[in-house]
């Protein structure tokens, strides 16, 4: 079907929401509660719009699309709403950007910025909460939390893992673990999604403050989990030739194998490729020691030997354990390097272990 | 997999079978949990372990270590005696249903009840269940297969999904979930010792002289053999192993007799990242480099091969695993592609099941196989309409008791995994500074009466003992495990619990009995030598 965003004829499937529509077609509209996997909120109302016909703005996160629809997104009395919810937020709470793990991809200071908002001008009371930083990857500020609910969502409904919820009344209202403990002592198993869908900075990752790695500074790529066999897609994030986090790839999230998800391995897990003890340098065995040696000599020796055993045992006495961590391409070659080179079909890998 | 791991929303109805999928494939635990709370999917466990997942199962079946064939065949026995079975689909697309009928006859619910320790009104209701709340898909994992009879395990699976007729469906399958994230890769690659890409028989005298022709040299058309048959192999039949990116010196059963072995090799060459336990034993170390520092395709369970790319560039004087492969064959005057893109298109063309894969295609989300020609969209599930043999073969099976079972002396039920925050042999996970902040060491899993009965408090040291050898480690106190079954993870150097594995082979598949052998446990200090 066709409705009319902002004067322009857009295309729009039945059961759509007008926000889904208005993106899909490259219009933005604002929204701090909604996000695309954990669905409309209706809190933030930051997603208002007028639709001609109408009273009243409506939330385009909660609104279906219908034929015909004529919907504006941004004008003067939408802008004055926007900036009185952004306003309100930013009074209420510690929003200090100097210092924030998400200063730069923070959804918050993003609309600030684009409303034009210098600093706040409102001044609330708020009841000052403690720091959580009792789990081992995840860093919990209450303090910046705009209750816009994703990371309760997603925890419940996403990666049903049924840790966060909202807890308290009116101004105490918080997002808590299990009945009210510190995350480190909850039943979290540090997937991280929550730091994944938070807006602000309620929820950041250590590991890229611990390197001192602000993530607007960090480069992702696409990359596969090196552990499981889901298959996961992750932006790796890395900055001058060193890894800083990772975070699930969100590009086609629904066609993606982990659907935007990962888990405390993926997450947390691949540092290992910065360990100091990564082998930097071929070894060959000199007089029952492992010794640093070039390429050709270390080379020379395998194939030596290879040849050798091939002459006095035949090929067969020659094995090849290939290997479930490596490429397909490189599990070609390796097996192409048996059977064609060496002349055996010993090879295997552990599939069976 | 036969289907795709999206589709778990779509099953009326999930059997989890030797699978504790929230540790081991926890994202796809998600979407199962998140079929069970939001798509109305009724979920049935069947592990000796109190698993996760069983907070989320309508039934869960506590069945005894190593007696799956048993209780999978007792569920078909009530769907054939209740007449739930897809009596059209094994019409139409299944033979053998006459011997097969016969040999179920074995497994009445008493039977089954001794054997597995599962009641009968449990397994009637499990039964019943699983054959009429709609499509049903089978899950399972290691539990299935790490057994001496690990084939049998997986046919029982395979004839339960036949008998209700949901092979070649959406939403059903027999699904193994795939433990390393390109295992399902190597074996698609050929990294087996019976057949070339695509599982082309090396016996197929036709498969060989393509692949002959392909690499411009002889082959052999004998079947190599098994990673459990070389090691034991070493120093006698095998003289030379070259280890790409593999530990067997943690990962094999009965760790002690793999380093003799290891040790009486002339050659031993290991491609690794890390001087694994493995790698020390080696006279030549090639240093490759890590998944984030590489270009390529992986394979994951659903048979989706995706690309990845690197994130970092390696340091030092490394190189990449294919140019080390190459650099070798080189020395023997052989030319293998130099890219990872030109062996891709060198692959495709002799491996029917990716020939219609190109980097350009996998770009984006990646293509399930089989993807035969350029304009084919890849597949989803297979088996739709027709099996690649035709008709499907039900199997008669019958049961047979693990290799080793708990007597006077080793008195309990020992069976080794993996847990949520570590990996395998550890060599990655043990080297990830917030992993190690959440569990540094190993365990072993007992039973509260049992750990009272022995004298051992939560925490305690505690030494674990089999015919094969001995680990020191900590009590885990939990009702997670029976009574009388002790579970040990399989991560940590120090308390390795292949020292303690059983190494009984399944006498096709040759896998190791990981999942059941006799052991005892004892409070460190306290222990007889």
């Amino acid at each position: 079907m066709k409705i009319t965003i902002d004067g322009r004829s857009v295309d729009a499937q039945p059961g759509q929401t007008v926000l889904d529509a208005a993106r899909a077609a490259g219009i933005w509209i604002p929204a701090l509660c909604y996000h695309p996997k954990t669905g409309k909120a209706g809190r933030c109302r930051a997603c208002v719009v007028e639709v001609e016909g109408q009273r009243g703005l409506k939330e385009s996160c909660a609104l279906p699309v219908r034929e015909g629809m004529v919907v504006r997104t941004d004008t003067p009395r939408i802008h004055s709403v926007r900036r009185m919810i952004v306003e309100l937020l930013l009074s209420e709470g510690h929003h200090n950007c100097i210092s924030c793990q998400a200063n730069g991809i923070c959804e918050l200071q993003d609309m600030a910025y684009h409303l034009g908002i210098d600093r706040p001008g409102l001044r609330i009371d708020s009841h000052p909460t403690p720091l959580d930083d009792s789990s081992p990857g995840i860093l919990r500020e209450s303090d910046k939390c705009i209750h816009c609910g994703r990371c309760v969502a997603a925890c419940q409904n996403g990666v049903v893992n049924q840790v966060l919820a909202f807890a308290h009344r009116g101004s105490h209202a918080r997002v808590v673990c299990d009945d009210d403990v510190p995350m480190g002592q909850s039943s979290c198993v540090q997937c991280g999604e929550c730091v994944q869908v938070c807006p602000v900075g309620a929820l950041t990752l250590k590991q890229p403050r611990e390197r001192k790695i602000r993530p607007y500074e960090a480069r992702p790529t696409k990359v596969t989990c090196p552990y499981c066999g889901v298959g996961c897609q992750i932006d790796l994030y890395t900055k001058d030739n060193r890894y800083a986090y990772a975070m699930a790839h969100e590009q086609d999230w629904q066609e993606q194998p982990n659907q935007g998800m990962l888990c405390v391995k993926g997450r947390f897990g691949l540092d290992f490729v910065d360990a100091p003890d990564r082998l930097r340098h071929p070894l060959v065995r000199k007089n029952g020691e492992l010794v640093e040696a070039s390429w050709d000599e270390a080379l020379d020796r395998v194939a030596a030997g290879f040849k050798e055993i091939k002459e006095k045992h035949g090929p067969d006495a020659i094995g090849f354990l290939t290997s479930a961590k490596v490429t397909n391409e490189e599990n070609y070659a390796f097996s192409r390097f048996a059977r064609a080179v060496i002349g055996t079909n010993n090879i295997d890998h552990c599939a069976r272990l | 997999m036969t289907n795709s791991m999206a589709e778990v929303v779509k099953s009326k109805v999930i059997l989890v079978i030797g699978s504790n999928t929230t540790w081991n494939h926890p994202v796809f635990g998600s979407l199962m949990k998140r079929a069970v709370k939001h798509h109305g999917a009724k979920l049935i466990v069947c592990d000796p372990r109190r698993i996760e997942l069983c907070d989320f199962a309508h039934i869960w079946l506590q069945q005894r270590n190593g007696s799956d064939v048993a209780l999978l065949s007792g569920l078909q026995y009530i769907i054939l005696h209740e007449g739930w079975e897809n009596a059209s689909y094994i019409r139409e697309r299944c033979e053998g249903y006459e011997e097969y009928r016969k040999a179920i006859e074995f497994f009445t619910p008493e039977k089954v009840e001794e054997l597995t320790g599962v009641k009968p009104a449990d397994l009637r209701a499990a039964a019943e269940l699983f054959a009429r709340s709609g499509v049903g898909a089978l899950y399972y994992c290691m539990g299935i297969t790490q057994h001496s009879h690990g084939v049998d395990n997986v046919k029982a699976c395979v004839n339960l999904q036949l008998i209700t007729g949901n092979i070649g469906v959406e939403g059903g399958g027999v699904n193994p979930l795939r433990g390393q994230s390109n295992v399902q890769g190597a074996c698609d690659m050929g990294g087996l010792p019976n057949v070339f890409t695509a599982y082309q028989p090396v016996t197929n005298p036709a498969a060989v002289e393509k692949f002959s022709k392909a690499w411009g040299a002889p082959l052999s058309a004998k079947p190599g053999m098994t990673l459990t048959e070389m090691i034991p192999a070493a120093g006698d039949k095998i003289r030379a192993l070259y280890v790409l990116g593999e530990n067997p010196m943690m990962s094999d059963p009965n760790l002690h007799h793999v380093e003799e072995s290891l040790e009486k090799l002339d050659l031993l060459v290991v491609q690794d990242i890390f001087l694994t336990e493995t790698a020390r034993l080696a006279d030549v170390v090639l240093p490759g480099v890590s998944f984030a520092e590489k270009t390529g395709t992986i394979t994951n369970t659903e048979r989706r091969v995706q690309l990845t790319w690197p994130a970092l560039v390696p340091t030092g004087n490394v190189r990449q695993d294919y140019e080390i492969v190459a650099d070798l064959a080189k020395r023997f005057g052989h030319d293998f592609p130099r890219t990872p893109e030109g062996l891709f298109e060198e692959m495709r063309r002799l491996t029917p099941s990716y020939a219609g894969m190109t980097y350009r295609r996998l770009e984006r989300v990646g293509l399930q196989w089989p993807c035969p020609s350029e304009d084919h969209p890849g597949t989803k599930v297979l088996h739709c309409g027709k099996f690649a043999r035709g008709l499907a073969l039900l199997t008669p099976l019958s049961y047979r008791p693990p290799a080793e079972v708990p007597d006077g002396e080793f008195d309990m039920v020992l069976s080794t995994g993996r847990i949520l925050q570590h990996y395998h042999t550890g060599s990655m996970t043990r080297r990830s500074s917030i992993l190690n902040l959440i569990v540094a060491a190993g365990h072993v899993e007992l039973h509260p009466e049992d750990a009272r009965r022995a004298g051992i408090a939560a925490d305690d040291r505690v030494v674990v003992v089999t015919r094969r050898g001995r680990i020191e480690t900590r009590a885990l106190v939990t009702q997670r495990v029976a009574p009388g079954s002790i579970f040990v993870p399989f991560h940590f150097a120090e308390a390795a619990a292949n020292r303690l594995t059983n190494d009984a082979l399944d006498p096709v598949a040759k896998i190791p009995e990981y999942k059941v052998c006799a052991a005892r446990i004892e409070r460190a200090g306290t222990a007889k030598a």
